[in-house]
């Protein structure tokens, strides 16, 4: 008895209307609350996968990266012999591969998930925002690994972080967001065309070309600033080296165009992927 | 709170099927047809319209609390069309639906199950996905692992059990969904005899506890049991609703349930086979129609069409009947018989039909696969398929109806019972 009446107050505040939707759709960031313990839970999945399915599990959090400093370092340095602004390169270059990480491994799930889940997506509602969403949550617990790795190199080059570290969330912040922004667009163009699926490891692999990670900002001329500045992650990587390791401060106009870029990218994002939503269970 | 559960109007829901030369659309594709497409509508006029097809299309009905509806009608009747709109999978292209509470839908049992992940592991994620609250799955957590039955490997990774455990696993999570309406799509097809009992126990312990449900399946006699009233789908139309037995009795009787054919085309069958060419199996009711359900209590029409292209000596055309389970029901030939055996010791080339019956009253309910072989005794098999057809029995009007029980047995005969009343041992007594 006391199940019926508890259904039956649950019923009173529901009533769902199902119609045809057209053109722009509203973007109902309300639903994502109210499926808070979904995007938890996903995230969580992805996660648990993640180190159950490779063999070297945890460690291929710090091997990777590891592997790539040592790689760009040599590269870099050793070969092209690209100024560090006085910075130990190892360190110079693992500091901007952390955020990099991060979003390049959040963009690449993202953008994959939407297929990846659509045995789900065919089955069950939910906000289908949160899919993408997860995938881009959940590359942050390689990220803390990796956050320690680069606090006990710190303490080995004897770097104090400056007084600049309060910045160092927001950072991360928009590295996410650019991520789940332009994930969000590859994740709804792949439900409709699946060669972006083989697009998304070329396009990574340019986009790191493009960023300073194994270089300083500084290298590339001031006419091209205002350009190189229409990518995200260029002041998101030297925010980092910044904040970290007193490099010099990233330039006020490049931060503002790279947010505004970030919040166009997510917003559009969103509104894209609403858009395409309807169609996504019949597509997949 | 008003009366109704599900008030659905008008309802309908389009597909396009274009023309699709490859698998899915490429964005490749997509920038040089954009490109290419102000050329085209010089050569040939702006391009007409994606061809579509209507899924759905109107259909109005209602449903209210507490009620359990069945729907049936054959595969693409768009049954799962509307549950998918109804759980908010997909949405409706005209029309529309309201739905007044929280809907949970089984539209297969574990969904977003992940093969690494512990039992444990995926009750909590699969439960997520289903919509239920974290507190909601710990205080249910002890109930879900008692009904699966799986205490034992509950922090076993699910891709070490077998399947059976892992359709228990996820039906027991899915169980315990407490939504006001439940949307259910043929969870009852799978699993054996003793997990659909349970399955179908646990359907009627929500239909009793007030819960609306709407409930599409193959499954005939479940739908009689669980559901008041049933409605008809057919090509995305909805062509009655009745009180579930007339329903049923109609779908049977009509014809609907249809596809019960396999043909074979020239490009499927092996060289090897020559020169027998089978054409087509179909399965019919006395009325003659070709259909996927037959019923138990009338007589089976199985024929095959084939063609020899030239003589072959004591060939044999037969069939072999196999349910889901995989075990073999029997097996019979067409020269079986000794005068047929005679007649027939040698086949000339041409065009022939084999025909049988599988008398009434033999088979119990469920799905059936029919296999074809021809061959020539220890000479050679010709043509073998195993899986060549198969056709669901319903055992509605059979023996033993009155019990809503799931008989054993592989067969469900009529025997000739004689109750004797021994009128002397009783004066004894």
């Amino acid at each position: 008895m006391a199940q019926q009446t508890s259904l039956a107050s649950k019923t009173s505040s529901e009533v769902v209307l199902l119609r045809p939707s057209r053109g722009w759709i509203p973007l109902n960031l309300h639903e994502l609350w109210v499926f808070r313990e979904l995007i938890y839970f996903l995230t969580w999945r992805d996660i648990k996968v993640r180190y159950k399915q490779t063999v070297l599990g945890a460690a291929w959090a710090i091997l990777q990266p590891l592997i790539n400093m040592v790689v760009l370092s040599f590269i870099f340095g050793n070969l092209a012999k690209l100024s560090t602004d006085n910075i130990p390169r190892p360190i110079f270059t693992f500091t901007a591969l952390l955020p990099w990480g991060l979003f390049s491994k959040a963009l690449a799930d993202a953008g994959r998930s939407m297929l990846a889940n659509r045995s789900m997506i065919t089955k069950v509602y939910f906000p289908r925002l949160i899919i993408p969403l997860s995938s881009v949550l959940g590359g942050l617990v390689d990220f803390v690994i990796q956050f320690a790795i680069l606090l006990g190199m710190m303490l080995y080059y004897r770097i104090t972080p400056t007084s600049a570290l309060w910045s160092l969330p927001f950072f991360v912040l928009l590295s996410l967001a650019t991520a789940f922004g332009f994930g969000l667009w590859l994740s709804a163009l792949n439900v409709l065309y699946r060669d972006v699926g083989y697009i998304l490891p070329f396009l990574t692999q340019i986009w790191m070309l493009v960023t300073p990670v194994a270089y300083s900002a500084k290298v590339v001329p001031a006419e091209y600033q205002f350009l190189y500045a229409l990518n995200p992650m260029v002041g998101v990587v030297e925010g980092f080296r910044w904040a970290l390791l007193g490099a010099r401060p990233p330039d006020a106009l490049t931060l503002a165009v790279s947010t505004v870029i970030s919040v166009i990218v997510l917003i559009s994002g969103m509104y894209y992927f609403r858009r395409m939503e309807r169609t996504f269970a019949d597509m997949v | 709170m008003g009366d109704i559960a599900i008030r659905v109007e008008n309802l309908g829901k389009k597909y396009r099927i274009g023309v699709q030369n490859d698998d899915y659309p490429t964005l490749r594709d997509a920038i040089t047809q954009a490109a290419l497409y102000p050329f085209r509508v010089l050569r040939y006029g702006i391009p007409s319209q994606h061809e579509t097809i209507w899924a759905l299309r109107n259909i109005s009905f209602e449903v209210k609390h507490g009620e359990v509806l069945g729907v049936i009608g054959r595969n693409g009747a768009g049954k799962s069309t509307l549950l998918k709109i109804l759980s908010r999978v997909t949405e409706p292209s005209e029309g529309y639906a309201e739905i007044y509470g929280r809907v949970g839908s089984l539209l297969e049992v574990g969904t977003g199950f992940h093969p690494e992940l512990t039992g444990r592991e995926n009750i909590y994620l699969n439960g997520a996905i289903l919509g239920m609250k974290r507190a909601e799955i710990q205080k249910k957590f002890e109930e879900i692992v008692e009904f699966s039955g799986i205490e034992k490997f509950i922090d076993t990774p699910v891709k070490r059990y077998s399947s059976g455990m892992y359709l228990r696993l996820a039906f027991a999570v899915a169980a315990h969904l407490e939504p006001q309406i439940l949307v259910v799509d043929e969870v009852l097809a799978v699993g054996d005899a003793e997990f659909q009992r349970k399955c179908l126990g646990k359907m009627s312990e929500v239909a009793n506890e007030g819960r609306t449900v709407l409930f599409v399946s193959h499954n005939m006699s479940a739908i009689l049991r669980l559901t008041q009233e049933t409605i008809v789908l057919e090509g995305g139309k909805m062509l009655m609703r009745a009180p579930s037995n007339q329903a049923v009795d109609f779908y049977l009787s009509s014809g609907l349930s249809q596809s019960g054919e396999k043909r074979w085309q020239k490009e499927d069958i092996l060289a090897e086979s020559y020169p027998f060419r089978p054409l087509a199996m179909r399965i019919r009711n006395p009325q003659g129609k070709v259909v996927e359900t037959v019923r138990s209590t009338e007589p089976i029409e199985v024929e095959v069409e084939y063609e020899l292209e030239s003589p072959i000596n004591g060939l044999r055309v037969g069939i072999y009947l196999i349910n889901t389970h995989g075990e073999t029901i029997f097996t019979s030939f067409d020269t079986d018989d000794g005068e047929m055996y005679e007649k027939y010791s040698v086949r000339q080339a041409g065009h022939y039909v084999s025909r049988c019956i599988i008398p009434a009253d033999l088979l119990n309910d469920g799905r059936y696969i029919l296999g074809l072989n021809a061959s020539v005794y220890r000479l050679k098999r010709y043509f073998h398929e195993p899986n060549a057809l198969n056709f669901t029995v319903d055992s509605t009007g059979a023996p033993g109806k009155q019990w809503f029980e799931v008989r054993q047995g592989f067969i469900r005969p009529r025997l000739n019972w004689q109750i004797e009343r021994d009128a002397y041992a009783v004066e004894q007594a």
